[in-house]
């Protein structure tokens, strides 16, 4: 009998994704939701979904969740997880959620070094309320708001999270991907696993940050949007490890106890 | 039980964490600092006990839902303007109906104001404050011993009813020291399904106030309303000062009904028959006990630290049954009870 190598992963509920074809997030939930089964945390996770267009995931994850208002998954991602130290904890949040509205809460629960994960979705837009500039918008990119471009000198610069949160002192494990292509897919998961089991560990703050097409937005074909994250996104926001403590974390510990 | 002298900041930081509130955020702000304090100092010496001193007061309601949202008792306090910035999750807190305390020591307003005592804030707090369909539980305590035992009955409503409770109080509340004793907390009573815990081999659980479907939400909104009925027939609190003989009534609450007081005290002394009505809780607000009030009585005098905001509940509970005349020092003027006792004089005397 043939092996079963692809199956629906056990906490990813039967239901169908509203997300719009070629869009990255129904990607970024199944690894997530691979993740959580391949760490065996489905009875420990309490995830945070944002403001955005991936409000509805606790629809998709199969773990408990609590909805954040607009940019505030960190906040309450922190009062959780002290209160809940042997829980398993992320907010899941957009560009807009975490950048712009959201940056004192995300920057600081980094800089506490708060035991939880952020899973980043980086589309260069907001794309709930319909294409508008988010801070991770290019320079000259289009947008609702930017109907002529970013320009920078009204507009500033794209702002890059994993370059900033990856200089705080607080955070322990930083990565930035993208699932443009079946590789980056792989080391997607691969730096969220890692971004859990940093959490599981005991480690401190972890941040995946996911460039993450968004077709409908961005104006273009599902295939020409992964193309672009190759030609364009990934030129301003380079892919990689950003920080990666979790061996110094360990071995400090280790030492002290 | 012994009495011990604190000041009010410190009693509601005491009387919470006897109550069992075990995290609380908090973002400093004059004039309520000794509170913020008395928690750093006080919650890591309890089992379980979290500060955490917070980037805004955003950040801090939002750590304290997330905190309620597993179970535990939470608490923040600010003044007026961290009160504004919190209305965003206090809607939330209402929306998803979780329980937790906010506290208002107020400040004079609007804007960055001063840091004197003032009233100001009775709209934004009974009102709601923050968007959409729904109330707020307020207490208003008068006294440190209130101040104890409010704090206390604070996180029980809360669960009672899982809902944000403001306990209002203004800057002279939180400094002034009285003797009080703490009652023994009773037992909490929360029902452990509510709280979000990992979901274990079970069912997983989702907390949430977006509710995309209008039929839905408006069935959300009629079941919250239905739920604020049931507090106001049943949790409205008032104390009734020398009323029985009474020719006037101040309707007065917090620092206002202390000076009232005062002042019934020297207009008394020259005879004049002065009683005062103090709403305990300002929402839901005593409206029936007020107007049963007006069967005998004809003449009210609501005084307030602020332009008359109170005023406006009087007026739904005694307008058409009685006058109701109105003193008020906004700004973070506290005045004394001889100025008062001179504004009731000349009321009394109109009517006489
Ligand atoms: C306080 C507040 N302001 C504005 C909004 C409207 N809003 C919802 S989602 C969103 C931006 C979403 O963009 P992003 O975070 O980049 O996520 P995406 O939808 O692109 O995944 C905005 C502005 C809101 N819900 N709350
Ligand atoms: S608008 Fe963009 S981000 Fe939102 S679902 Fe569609 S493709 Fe995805």
């Amino acid at each position: 009998m043939a092996k079963k190598v692809f199956s629906r992963p056990k906490c990813l509920k039967e239901a169908i994704f509203h997300y719009c074809p070629g869009c990255g997030h129904s990607i970024a939930h199944r690894l997530v939701a691979e993740v959580i089964d391949e760490l065996g945390i489905r009875g420990t996770a309490i995830g945070i979904p944002p403001a955005g267009c991936a409000v509805l995931a606790y629809n998709y994850l199969d773990v408990d969740m609590i909805e954040a208002q607009h940019g505030r998954g960190p906040a309450m991602a922190s009062g959780i997880k002290r209160m809940l130290p042997d829980g398993i904890v992320f907010s899941y949040q957009g560009d807009g959620d975490l950048a712009a509205i959201g940056i004192a809460e995300s920057f600081h629960s980094a800089n506490r070094g708060e035991n939880i994960t952020i899973i980043f979705i980086n589309n260069a837009v907001y794309g709930m309320t319909g294409g508008q500039m988010a801070p991770t918008t290019i320079l000259e990119q289009k947008t609702t708001t930017t109907p002529g471009g970013r320009n920078k000198t009204s507009e500033g610069y794209p702002v890059k999270v994993c370059e900033l949160l990856s200089s705080l002192d607080g955070t322990t494990y930083i990565e930035r991907c993208a699932v443009n292509s079946p590789a980056g897919v792989n080391k997607t998961k691969k730096a969220i696993k890692k971004a859990f089991q940093c959490q599981i560990d005991g480690l401190g703050f972890s941040l995946v940050e996911i460039l993450s097409p968004c077709p409908t937005n961005w104006k273009m074909t599902p295939i020409d949007s992964c193309k672009w994250i190759d030609t364009t996104m990934s030129k301003v926001f380079p892919l990689g490890v950003f920080k990666d403590n979790t061996t110094a974390v360990k071995k400090s510990r280790e030492a002290a106890s | 039980m012994n009495k011990v002298l604190m000041s009010g900041n410190n009693i509601i930081g005491e009387a919470a964490i006897r109550a069992g509130c075990r995290f609380y955020a908090g973002y400093p702000i004059t004039p309520q600092n000794e509170l913020t304090e008395y928690m750093a100092e006080h919650l890591r010496t309890v089992e379980g006990g979290v500060f955490l001193q917070s980037e805004s007061e955003i950040a801090a309601i939002h750590m304290i839902t997330g905190a309620s949202a597993t179970g535990a008792r939470v608490m923040t306090s600010s003044s007026s303007p961290g009160i504004s910035l919190k209305q965003e999750g206090i809607s939330s807190m209402a929306a998803c109906e979780l329980p937790g305390i906010i506290v208002n020591i107020m400040r004079g307003g609007p804007g960055l104001g001063n840091i004197r005592p003032a009233q100001g804030d009775y709209f934004q707090a009974t009102r709601g404050g923050g968007h959409g369909d729904y109330r707020t539980i307020v207490f208003g305590p008068a006294t440190c011993q209130e101040l104890a035992d409010l704090t206390m009955d604070a996180f029980d409503l809360a669960d009672k009813y899982r809902t944000p409770v403001m306990i209002l109080a203004d800057g002279m509340m939180g400094q002034m020291m009285e003797p009080v004793i703490f009652k023994k907390p009773k037992p909490r009573q929360y029902n452990e399904k509510f709280m979000l815990r990992g979901a274990g081999h079970g069912k997983s659980k989702i907390i949430r106030g977006l509710i995309l479907d209008p039929i839905d939400m408006e069935e959300h909104n009629w079941k919250l309303a239905r739920k604020y009925q049931v507090i106001i027939d049943h949790e409205t609190l008032h104390e009734e000062y020398k009323t029985e003989d009474a020719k006037l009534v101040i309707v007065a609450y917090g620092t206002s009904a202390r000076i009232a007081k005062g002042a019934i005290k020297r207009l008394r002394d020259k005879g004049m028959k002065v009683g005062l009505f103090r709403p305990i809780t300002l929402w839901p607000f005593p409206e029936l006990k007020l107007r049963k009030l007006a069967e005998k009585i004809n003449n009210f005098l609501v005084f307030e630290m602020s332009t008359g905001q109170m005023l406006e509940d009087v007026r739904l509970a005694l307008q058409g049954y009685a006058d109701i005349g109105f003193h008020g020092r906004p700004g973070g003027v506290v005045p004394t009870p001889a100025e008062l006792a001179n504004v009731v004089a000349r009321h009394y005397e109109k009517k006489d």
